[in-house]
């Protein structure tokens, strides 16, 4: 018996504690979160983009040109370059997943862009897809062809004639590029990007400026060129100078751009979807009243029907919630509409298991046991119902899980999570309170108090 | 037990719905969403009142983007619809609803899905649909795998495949009337919502089944009761407690029907119409099913 209460005792101090870690670690229940311990700042619950708003791409991977046994590769390049693009503009909590093809994706390579509080999509793509093209030209002989175009008529189109320097292109890129860094002109104050290669970088640029001496070398961005300097002796070093009119920011934008590095592969957006912070807002509070209403619907039910058993069960059932929401924030998992939606359905058959179980208590109740006998055998044959039940779920969720939209996969995930922790809550948590209650003196009022419905524990 | 005393009239009540949710497929057809055709989705708020929407055609129409539907929404916003957009046919519609300026359309949802998207999630809607249902039959096939008389086993697994349809068909069958006439979508939650069904429901039925084994293996030693007697006190036994859980979850169910967020309404409306035709049909389909057929093998006097 001793040991009995002890047990009870240490369920609820725990559960309490992890109570006070669900509360505590939530931004919007404190009002002084700045101060808190660094374990509690670091575990609040992480909403999906339909409950804290934001946006969503999808983009389609060319990868016709990567060798087969590359691709996964290439695709993880692919996500550090986006990853790194994106952390230049300080959004908060990126997700970028690369969804490889396969039987069930289907036979794109992409890649899934989450970014919560990014609710300007052009702003958005544009960070993401902009592929700074570096190109360092030379001047080209004199007596090169020049290209013209000829107009309709057959005549030589005389305006799209450039008689400027023309330029042709090397090898160095910004492929070799090391390092970009932003600096100011100490004279003028202008932004400036200072260059600096790599080894290989470093030699064409040696060879570059060795042939040039005199001329122009032009560097080209996207295809334009934003600096013509002229060579005045070869630069072994592997350092050079773009100064052209930048403004301070664009200078900044561009020196993050270089750094994060081109594109492995190119892309191509599929789809996008943008969620207000106002509607996920209004989601959110949605979802946790539903939960709050639905729980106690469930509460009051328990007591009416179940009465003392009932209230055992209610116990056990915020300690299922607890728990589950303690997990939630620890795995952590990313919350969505759906998956509240699934937390809330695994409430309902969180239940179902003491249901069973109480059913059979009064089956045994009747059948003429006493209390304490009829707890224990309630428990043992309710098992296998319980057992046999949860499975099907159980079943549906996993495959539900391995379907694979974000959507369903936190759907999948909350029920199937709901549903494991409840046939350990609503079996072992309520066990050890039912037989802690069922040594009470046997009489008429605790025999009506551990039936249900609308019997009254009399013995048939 | 009046159920199985009844049972023509639970029988056809069932049949009648089933039929009737068929019928309703094919007329009203099912109201295909954007997450499968792929399409643009767009919701917007007005901060005075919104224009009408003739105020707004000419200038949707100068886009050139093919068919757009607006749908009004709120007190203040519109929903619109159209083929899926770029980037910049997105922000020029944005234009073309704010009307220069005068009344600025607030963007609070954008949703464009290109075609491939739709066509992979529809590859995968109907993978898992056949794998959800071939797991749930080696399910069944387990889980009566012990039963034998007077019923063999793959009767009983077979009865609850037909009652697992009924709890599918039913619902479904309202979803495409509450599509027709609320515009509800099929999308991917509505997927989730039958896959879910059939897991829920089947375990519903292999509780009372599994009663009903129970029973019959302690009354096959005297052989004194007949069949339909032994499946009348099994619901007996197992109504109640068949009743109480689906009550659970179809409490916390309705809590999200009408509390929850607005794009999990018609999901949980769904789902609560197949935890409760889920519920029926183990006790009022399943069952009889059952004793029906036991009097169908039986040689006639």
């Amino acid at each position: 018996m001793t040991k009995k209460i002890i047990l009870a005792l240490t369920i609820l101090v725990l559960s309490g504690a992890v109570a006070l870690f669900v509360y505590k670690s939530e931004p919007k229940l404190n009002k002084n979160f700045d101060i808190t311990g660094s374990f509690f700042k670091t575990h609040p619950f992480r909403l999906g983009l339909d409950l804290s708003g934001g946006t969503h791409l999808t983009y389609k991977a060319d990868i016709s040109l990567v060798p087969v046994g590359q691709v996964g590769d290439s695709m993880n390049a692919l996500r550090d370059v986006i990853e790194r693009r994106i952390n230049i503009f300080g959004v908060s909590e990126p997700v970028v997943q690369v969804q490889h093809s396969g039987f069930v994706s289907g036979s794109d390579e992409q890649l899934i862009v989450d970014l919560p509080g990014v609710t300007d999509v052009k702003q958005a793509v544009d960070m993401i897809g902009k592929t700074p093209l570096l190109e360092f030209k030379i001047e080209a002989p004199k007596d090169a062809p020049r290209i013209v175009k000829v107009g309709k008529d057959g005549k030589i189109d005389l305006g799209s004639v450039d008689l400027g320097p023309q330029f042709t292109a090397t090898e160095l890129t910004g492929r070799y590029l090391q390092k970009a860094t932003l600096e100011f002109d100490t004279n003028t104050r202008e932004p400036k990007v200072s260059l600096q290669f790599d080894d290989t970088g470093t030699k064409l640029f040696a060879q570059i400026t060795k042939s040039n001496i005199g001329k122009m070398v032009a560097i080209y961005l996207d295809g334009a060129p934003i600096s013509t300097p002229v060579v005045r002796e070869e630069i072994p070093n592997g350092q050079a100078v773009i100064s052209g009119s930048f403004t301070p920011t664009e200078a900044k934008q561009l020196v993050g751009r270089l750094n994060s590095g081109a594109l492995p592969v190119p892309i191509s957006l599929l789809s996008t979807q943008t969620i207000g912070a106002s509607l996920g807002d209004s989601a959110t509070s949605a979802g946790v009243k539903a939960g709050i209403i639905g729980f106690a619907f469930i509460a009051l039910f328990l007591i009416l029907w179940y009465r003392l058993p009932g209230v055992v069960a209610v116990l056990s059932l915020s300690i299922f919630t607890i728990i589950v929401l303690a997990l939630f924030k620890l795995i952590p998992v990313t919350l969505t509409t759906a998956g509240i939606a699934g937390f809330i359905i695994s409430m309902g058959i969180a239940v179902d298991a003491n249901v069973l179980i109480f059913e059979r208590l009064k089956e045994e109740l009747h059948a003429g046991r006493s209390i304490a006998d009829a707890v224990s055998a309630g428990f043992t044959r309710a098992w296998s119902s319980i057992r046999d039940s949860n499975l099907s779920t159980i079943i549906t969720a996993t495959i539900l899980f391995w379907f694979g939209t974000s959507l369903i996969k936190g759907f999948a995930l909350t029920l199937g999570m709901g549903v494991l922790v409840s046939m350990f809550s609503a079996i072992t948590i309520s066990k050890v309170f039912l037989s802690l209650l069922s040594f009470m003196k046997e009489n008429k009022f605790t025999r009506f108090m551990f039936s249900s419905g609308l019997s009254s524990g009399k013995v048939k | 037990m009046f159920i199985v005393k009844y049972k023509k009239i639970f029988l056809s009540i069932s049949a009648v719905l089933v039929l009737l949710s068929v019928i309703s497929m094919f007329y009203f057809g099912f109201n295909v969403g954007i997450d499968f055709k792929g399409g643009a989705l767009m919701e917007v708020a007005y901060e005075n009142d919104r224009p009408a929407k003739e105020d707004l055609a000419p200038a949707i129409e100068k886009l050139n983007i093919g068919s757009v539907l607006l749908q009004p929404t709120g007190d203040k916003g519109y929903i619109i619809k159209s083929r899926d957009l770029d980037e910049n046919e997105h922000l020029l519609l944005l234009q073309a609803l704010s009307g220069g300026e005068k009344n600025e359309a607030k963007e609070t949802n954008f949703n464009s899905i290109g075609p491939s998207v739709g066509a992979e999630l529809t590859r995968k809607a109907v993978i898992s649909v056949i794998l959800v249902s071939l797991a749930i039959i080696c399910f069944i096939a387990f889980a009566f795998r012990k039963v034998s008389k007077p019923i063999s086993s793959w009767k009983y697994g077979l009865i609850a495949v037909v009652a697992l349809l009924h709890d599918v068909i039913i619902p479904s069958g309202i979803f495409v009337i509450l599509s027709h006439f609320y515009g509800a979508e099929l999308d991917t939650l509505f997927v989730v919502a039958v896959l879910t069904i059939l897991g829920l429901s089947v375990s519903d039925t292999i509780v009372i089944f599994d009663r009903i084994r129970e029973n019959s293996k302690e009354q096959n030693d005297n052989r004194q009761t007949d069949f339909k007697t032994i499946v009348g006190s099994s619901l007996d036994q197992s109504f109640v407690r068949s009743i109480a859980t689906s009550l659970t979850v179809i409490l916390v169910l309705l809590a999200l029907v009408f509390f929850g967020p607005e794009s999990t309404k018609y999901f949980a409306l769904m789902l609560t119409a197949g935890m409760f035709f889920g519920t029926y049909s183990s006790i009022f389909l399943a069952s009889p099913l059952l004793v029906l057929w036991e009097e169908h093998q039986k040689p006639r006097p």
